[in-house]
Order: C-alpha cells, then sequence, then structure tokens
C-alpha cells in the first residue's frame, strides 16, 4: 500500500494586476499512510481547500513536492497533449476519489449512471460496474433510489450519492472537502457515522475538510490546525474518539467526555488566537 | 386623489390630519355619491397591486406567476377582431390593410393555384429546405466548434476576432460578396443563411462550457477520465441547456435573413413570394406570407421548448 508524502510544498499565487503575490500555502510536512483519518480544520482563508487540490492533483506546488507511492503528483494529468507521462507524473486520477460540498453531480445521470460514471469511464464492463455501483448504493442507503434524478434528491441523499460514487472507483484514497458543511444537524451525524464505518471497513486513506471543532475531533485519527496568511499547518493532534465512537455508537456520550471537552477547548484557543491576530494585522 | 384618504374617509373613520380634509373636502363630498363602486375599485386595486392573492400550487412573490394561456387566446382573438372591423367597415384602405377574410382567401388560392409560378407548398419547401439545410450545416460545424474554442485559449485566440467581427454584420452587407464567391444558386443562399446561423450558435456553445461547474470536471478528473472524455461526456452535456437556446436564437435569425437571401435570382421561396407580391401591391399575399412564416416558426420553437423539456429537464434546478 502507498504513502502519501508532502514535502516543504508552498502554492503562490502570482499577482493579480494591481495586487500581491497571495501564499495560499506556505512550506506544509504531511505524512499520510493507510487507515490515516486526517482531517483539516482551520478558519476560512487558511488554505484547506488548496491543500486538498495540491493532493487532487488540480493544481501543482510552486514549490516542494508531493508524492503517492513512488510516483509524484503534479498539476496536471498524466496524459497531456497525447504523451502519457507515465506512472512517475500523475494529475488528478482514479487512485484519489474527491468528493466536494456540493454541485458535483452529473445531473444528466440518474443516481445509478452518477456512481458508475467513473467505471464507465475505465471502459468496465456493463454488468460488472452496475453490480459494484450497486453494492455501494446500497452501503449508503440508496438501493431504492437507482434511477431517481439527482436533482430532485435531497441535499442527504445528494452526498450520499457523491460517496457512493467516489468510493466505487475504489481509490487508494478519499478527499473530502467539507462533505456534510451544507447538511442539517441530524443528516450529518448520521453520514459522519457512514463515513467512519465505510473509513474502518475499507481502511482507506482519507483526507477530510471541516470547520466544524466537534465533526474533526470526533472522525479524526489526525487532526491538522491550519492558520491563515500565509496557510500553514500549526498543530497535529492524534486522536482516538473516532474509534470510542465506533464502540459505543453514541456521538453525545463521546462529545460530552471530559478528555473531548478539553480537546475542544485546547483546539478552540489556538483558532481564536488565530482570529485575534489576524485582526490585530 | 390620495388612495389611503379616500379609503379611510369610506371606513367612516375621521381623516387623520384636518388640513388634510379642508383641502379635500370637496373633493371627497362629490366622491361620496359613487362610494360603493369606488370602494370596489379602491379595494380590488390595493389588493391587486400592494397584498397579491396566493392560489394554491404558486409562490407567494413570484414575479409574474399565473397562467397566460387564457389571456393570449382571447387576446389574439381580440386583435383579428379589431382587425375585421376597421377593414370591413372601409376605414382602411385594402391596399393598406385588406380584412382577415381576404387574406385567407387568397391563402387557399395561393395554396390550390399557386402565385409567382408556385404554389404555396413549393415556395414553402424550398424555403424550408434553405433553413433547415442552414440550420443542421450550423448546428453540426457550430456546436462543436463552440465546445472546442471554449475548451482551448488557442483555439478561442484564433476564431474569437473573426467571429466578433462578422457577427454584428447585417447579412445584407454582405451578400454581394457571396454572391460573386459563389453565384447565384442555391449555394449563396444556404451560405448566407447558414453564415447568420452559426455565430449565435459557436457563441451559446461556448458560453455553455463556461457554465459548466469546475467541481462536475474536476471531479470526473478524479475518477480517471481522460481530456478528451471530459468534454465529450461533462462539458458537452452541461453546456446543452445553452446550446439549446442558441438553437433557438438561431432558427430566429434563419427566418430575418431567409428574405435577404431569396431577394436575388430565386424563383422559388416563401421570402421570394412575399417580395415579388409587394412589388406588384397584392398586399393580400404579402400579409398570407408573413402570417405563414410567423405560424411555422412558432410552431418550430415550440418544438424545440418540448426537445428542451426532454433534454435538459435539470435546467433551473442547479
Amino acid at each position: 500500500m502507498n504513502t502519501l508524502d508532502i514535502k516543504n510544498a508552498s502554492v503562490i499565487y502570482p499577482a493579480a494586476e494591481g495586487g500581491e503575490a497571495v501564499t495560499a500555502l506556505s512550506d506544509i510536512n504531511l505524512t499520510i499512510e493507510q487507515g490515516d483519518l486526517v482531517v483539516a480544520l482551520g478558519a476560512s482563508g487558511c488554505g484547506k481547500t488548496t491543500l486538498l487540490s495540491l493532493i487532487a492533483g488540480f493544481i501543482a506546488p510552486t514549490k516542494g513536492y508531493l508524492t503517492l507511492g513512488d510516483s509524484k503528483i503534479k498539476g496536471y494529468p498524466r496524459v497531456a497533449c497525447g504523451l502519457d507521462l507515465g506512472d512517475e507524473v500523475r494529475g488528478p486520477s482514479a487512485d484519489r476519489g474527491v468528493v466536494f460540498q456540493k454541485h458535483a453531480l452529473l445531473p444528466w445521470l440518474d443516481v445509478m449512471g452518477n456512481t458508475e460514471f467513473g467505471l464507465k469511464l475505465q471502459g468496465v464492463e456493463k454488468a460488472q460496474r452496475r453490480q459494484k455501483a450497486a453494492d455501494f448504493l446500497k452501503l449508503v442507503g440508496l438501493e431504492d433510489f437507482h434511477h431517481h434524478k439527482v436533482y430532485q434528491l435531497s441535499g442527504g441523499m445528494q452526498q450520499r450519492v457523491g460517496i457512493a460514487r467516489a468510493l466505487t472507483n475504489d481509490p487508494e484514497m478519499l478527499l473530502l472537502d467539507e462533505p456534510l458543511g451544507a447538511l442539517d444537524a441530524l443528516t450529518r451525524e448520521s453520514l459522519q457515522e457512514l463515513l467512519l464505518d465505510i473509513w474502518k471497513k475499507t481502511n482507506k486513506m482519507m483526507f477530510f475538510i471541516t470547520h466544524s471543532v466537534d465533526e474533526a475531533l470526533l472522525l479524526a485519527t489526525r487532526l491538522i490546525v491550519m492558520s491563515p496568511r500565509p496557510g500553514r499547518i500549526t498543530h497535529q493532534f492524534d486522536l482516538n474518539f473516532n474509534n470510542e465512537f465506533l464502540a459505543c455508537r453514541d456521538a453525545r456520550l463521546v462529545k460530552s467526555s471530559e478528555a473531548f471537552i478539553a480537546m475542544k477547548e485546547q483546539v478552540l484557543s489556538i483558532i481564536h488566537g488565530d482570529e485575534q491576530q489576524t485582526q490585530e494585522a | 386623489m390620495n388612495a389611503n384618504t379616500l379609503s379611510t374617509d369610506m371606513a367612516g373613520k375621521p381623516l387623520s390630519s384636518p388640513t388634510a380634509d379642508k383641502v379635500h373636502a370637496m373633493e371627497v363630498y362629490q366622491v361620496r355619491e359613487f362610494t360603493p363602486l369606488i370602494q370596489k375599485i379602491v379595494i380590488i386595486s390595493k389588493s391587486k397591486i400592494n397584498q397579491p392573492s396566493i392560489k394554491s400550487g404558486e409562490y407567494y412573490g413570484t414575479p409574474g406567476a399565473g397562467d397566460s394561456r387564457l389571456i393570449s387566446i382571447v387576446s389574439t382573438v381580440l386583435f383579428i377582431a379589431l382587425w375585421a372591423f376597421v377593414t370591413e367597415l372601409g376605414y382602411v384602405d385594402p391596399l393598406f390593410l385588406p380584412s382577415p377574410f381576404d387574406v385567407l382567401n387568397r391563402l387557399l388560392e395561393v395554396m390550390n393555384d399557386g402565385f409567382a409560378g408556385a404554389t404555396l407548398t413549393e415556395h414553402l419547401s424550398a424555403s424550408l429546405v434553405r433553413i433547415f439545410g442552414s440550420f443542421l450545416l450550423a448546428c453540426l460545424i457550430g456546436i462543436p466548434l463552440g465546445i472546442m474554442i471554449g475548451c482551448s485559449y488557442i483555439l478561442r485566440g484564433i476564431f474569437d476576432p473573426l467571429i466578433e467581427f462578422y457577427r454584428p454584420l447585417p447579412p445584407l452587407a454582405y451578400l454581394p460578396l457571396i454572391i460573386i464567391w459563389l453565384g447565384i444558386d442555391e449555394e449563396s443562399k444556404i451560405t448566407l443563411i447558414f453564415l447568420a446561423m452559426l455565430a449565435p450558435i459557436i457563441l451559446s456553445a461556448r458560453s455553455g462550457v463556461t457554465s459548466v461547474r469546475i467541481e462536475q470536471i474536476q471531479v470526473a478528473y478524479s475518477m480517471g477520465a481522460s481530456r478528451w472524455q471530459v468534454i465529450t461526456q461533462v462539458i458537452a452535456r452541461g453546456a446543452l441547456p445553452d446550446i439549446l437556446t442558441g438553437m433557438r436564437i438561431a432558427i430566429g435569425f434563419g427566418w430575418t435573413t431567409l428574405v435577404a437571401a431569396e431577394m436575388v435570382a430565386a424563383e422559388r421561396g416563401i421570402g421570394f413570394m412575399v417580395l415579388n407580391a409587394s412589388e406588384f401591391l397584392v398586399t393580400d399575399v404579402v400579409i398570407a406570407g408573413i402570417i405563414v412564416i410567423g405560424v411555422i416558426a412558432y410552431c418550430f420553437d415550440l418544438l424545440m421548448r418540448y426537445l428542451e423539456s426532454k433534454l435538459v429537464p435539470w435546467k433551473g434546478h442547479n
């Protein structure tokens, strides 16, 4: 199994007319191994999404580099200008599945069509890809919705389709950009549990972005706290609340434990400290 | 007179300010005679303007909500009735505006016996071949080209100045040039209509590309799509609502250009028929031809709207 390694990666957006160059990410070092569920937490503008785009291969680092296993990740597709650049260089590809907050489903395809889309792109034969997509739709509780139109589903169901779609493709790593950010509290909790179950079952690497401290603490095996201007990782914590939760299946019990509350206070004080600094600056 | 002052007075309450009372005393006194009627009008107009009533199935506050079809039928019938009224009673010279009955009779006559050397069906089919031949050609070239221009800065760099230069030119301005190049046969007519239709189709396909959400594109790449697959299976599909709108606009341009195309060396064609009739001041044929063009164009637009509801049912949902 592969490991994702980020070494001294910086992303600097060139200066727009009349503006200054923006350092979106500064000197990021991060290693994600199989079974890690890394959650990135931080105020808006701290570079969480830039970091995810970097891992996904949507953008290239200005300095430093990223590797997944033996191959470098660069911000362009593997096949460029008709040339196959080989395994050494990979842009976005099927080994890193992405789930966005919203707007990422294809409305001209039904639930099944969206879920099997990745396998169809790769030329997997119809019966096989349907079977696999059906399995994952069942896993996320949408077995009765194969032929529903995605734009008529509720927000929570759309996100389930997005998750099933990413899983059907069987990526090594799952990148989730605030996947539950637009959902109501109840749906959010049930999908948190679903994601943890999937993580436990598949043992995939996951990189999860949120700005809910509760969500971050409940899900993470490793929590990275980021801070803006320039975006950087300021703190890392190894956590175990997710296994506690999977053992008791009671989010309120876990969240009311002294350890959880103390951790939450610590993280909040870090974030608020950041905000004060920004305001002073 | 202020409607508020009026209605408070109607309700039997004293007017809010004594000066207003003095100023409006006379008018209010006169109005009192018509109290029931005016009171009704005030109530109805206030309720329509200030507080629109909500029928079931409507959302409060939606501008222009409601079914307008019945009103359209009534207004059309009334318009034709007005036309018949002023013409049949001789208020207007038939040379300027013949009555609807004359136009209808002339239409039947042209269908059976023909006008300017051909029957209506022959005129019409010549024009329809030109319009839809050009339309098909414009779609086959314009849609892929527009999508490619939207996806590639190189193609955009090459084609943008060309398209932006010729798009606002009136087809009549470059008609002579096309005739010099292509002669006076069908080629020049179809080319003229094709050029008029091409620009809106290319531009709509291009703007459709930009309306595709970056999340949809990135997710496709993350599922292993090649650039070609993203263009054909995500971008082209996502651009379809805009492309269909562009096709509707294009066919409208086509009808506008048809008459210009049939000005030179046509022997058949609905535009030619109208032009020919106008030269001989046969006003009823002119109007009959215009009505035929209008009805066909409208029917085609209905077909396109139906296609839109079938092909892009998600439009307006995202």
